[in-house]
């Protein structure tokens, strides 16, 4: 199955940008299908980057992130070619990860 | 006396103009799109053609600069790959939809709508498709969002960059599509008696409430779009129903002859601006 | 005996009026209804019309004729001015036209 993450890092200077696209349907558990059936909750709880086994962005989420959430952050440090990790863990247990190289 | 006589002429001649003005009602689609693309250009001189087909974004240098950020990792991309894999999936008898279209569906979307002249009809793309699933023995699909909005972003991303080249027949039926597209596109409707043009033509650049509004060229360049607002993607079919339900018009059935005529309509004047598509929108 | 005469007579009174209403109810609902059918023929209803008529049903099935009626008005008003927009703008659209 395709990953959930779309990553793209990129070294500038001595400094990494970081941007990422996350599929997820971040219900909010407020929401009613057509039926007036509650959609339940269901939406990431824990986002991590991970640098050189370090973490460096560790979001903790709620309901109120959107849908397809989408991060972009930098972080001191990364070179070319080296690894980041994204991990992320919702509410009902399931999780997604993925690794892309710094370009 | 004299004042009344005089009066009376210039009635008269206001009348007459009024006349003669009204009376070139025979569809008459080149000059029409010459003076549709004109009057843009000109209420925006510092843009370029090819910019109107980012809407809002080359209306303010803010949204601008941010929907350029976006577009390195765009909201749309999940529906574009989604689209690209349900294209190339066969059908249950083992044919695709390559099957139902000229050059294999790709590299198209920039001639449709076209006029059908065998049907006498406007036949669009998302018409199209539910029609090749149909001549399959598929069940149809929802015009407006999910499925149908992956299938088009795909076709409209091969076709990325290609100029609007909508063709309008030596036909009386194909001419009076367009007229019926251009009548609707102007006529004022639902209890906010508004028309298309209210938004796109009078006020471009200007804000309903939170909204900047899109000018009316190249606006459906774009399609389909993943709109903030909708948190998902949505094509045209959704964006002509929903509009018509915010100025407190009941819609009309995706893909009624009126939205055809007018999807004709609004292509044809933006001819020649590039594909755009699939966009991100507020 | 005579609680029961003031009963009777009090039902008897009441009764009429009631009837009375529904009727008048459903006469303003089927000429609401009948102008926004013809809104729906020229392709203008609006959806504060459909709104109205809505409101008009539930407000009848809860027994307050006098609301019904009432909404069935204000939809027959909006039904027809939706049907006058339709009409006007089949000439008023032109003005609208980048020329």
């Amino acid at each position: 199955m395709a990953s959930t993450i779309r990553v793209r890092a990129t070294s500038n200077g001595d400094t990494t940008e970081v941007q990422a696209l996350i599929q997820h349907p971040m219900d909010t558990g407020l929401v009613k299908d057509a039926q007036g059936q509650i959609i339940p909750a269901h939406f990431i709880q824990q986002l991590t980057f991970e640098h050189n086994g370090k973490s460096v962005f560790v979001a903790d989420w709620g309901p109120a992130v959107s849908k397809d959430p989408y991060v972009k952050f930098a972080f001191k440090g990364g070179a070319k070619g080296d690894e980041i990790k994204v991990s992320w863990v919702d509410n009902k247990g399931t999780s997604d990860a993925t690794t892309a190289k710094i370009q | 006396m004299i004042r009344l006589a005089s009066l009376a002429l210039a009635l008269a001649a206001i009348s007459i103009a009024a006349l003669s003005a009204r009376a070139a009602d025979k569809p008459d689609p080149v000059g029409d799109a010459k003076t549709f693309q004109k009057f843009f250009t000109d209420k925006f001189p510092k843009l370029k053609p090819e910019d109107f087909v980012n809407g809002p974004y080359s209306m303010n240098e803010d949204l601008h600069r941010q929907w350029e950020e976006k577009e390195q990792f765009p909201p749309y991309e999940f529906a574009l790959e989604a689209g690209k894999e349900m294209f190339s999936k066969p059908f249950k008898n083992g044919k695709t939809y390559a099957d139902c279209f000229p050059n294999g569906g790709i590299g198209i979307r920039q001639d449709y709508p076209y006029f059908d002249e065998k049907e006498g009809k406007v036949i669009t793309l998302e018409l199209a498709l539910n029609r090749c699933r149909e001549a399959n023995g598929e069940a149809p699909i929802s015009y407006v969002r999910d499925d149908m909005a992956s299938l088009t972003a795909y076709m409209a991303y091969t076709s990325r960059g290609k100029p609007m080249s909508i063709k309008i027949p030596n036909d009386p039926r194909a001419l009076e599509a367009y007229q019926k597209g251009k009548e609707y596109f102007y006529t004022r409707r639902g209890q906010l008696n508004f028309s298309c043009a209210t938004c796109h033509v009078q006020s471009p650049g200007e804000r309903i409430r939170a909204e900047i509004l899109a000018p009316a060229l190249g606006i459906l360049n774009a399609m389909p779009i993943y709109r903030s607002e909708w948190s998902g993607m949505g094509t045209t079919s959704r964006r002509f129903t929903t509009c018509n339900s915010q100025i407190r018009g009941v819609p009309l059935e995706p893909q009624s002859e009126e939205y055809r005529d007018l999807e004709y309509y609004l292509s044809y004047v933006s001819n020649g601006l590039p594909i755009s598509g699939p966009g991100a929108r507020p | 005996m005579r609680a029961l005469l003031f009963f009777a007579l009090l039902i008897a009174s009441s009764a009429p009026a009631l009837a009375a209403s529904e009727d008048d109810f459903k006469t303003a609902y089927a000429a609401a209804e009948t102008a926004e059918k013809e809104a729906g023929r020229l392709r203008n209803q609006w959806t504060t019309t459909e709104a109205a008529l809505a409101g008009a049903k539930k407000a009848a099935a809860n027994g307050d004729f006098d609301k019904a009626i009432a909404s069935s008005k204000e939809a027959e008003a909006l039904a027809k001015a939706s049907i006058f927009q339709a009409t006007s703008e089949k000439e008023r659209w032109k003005d609208m036209e980048i020329r």
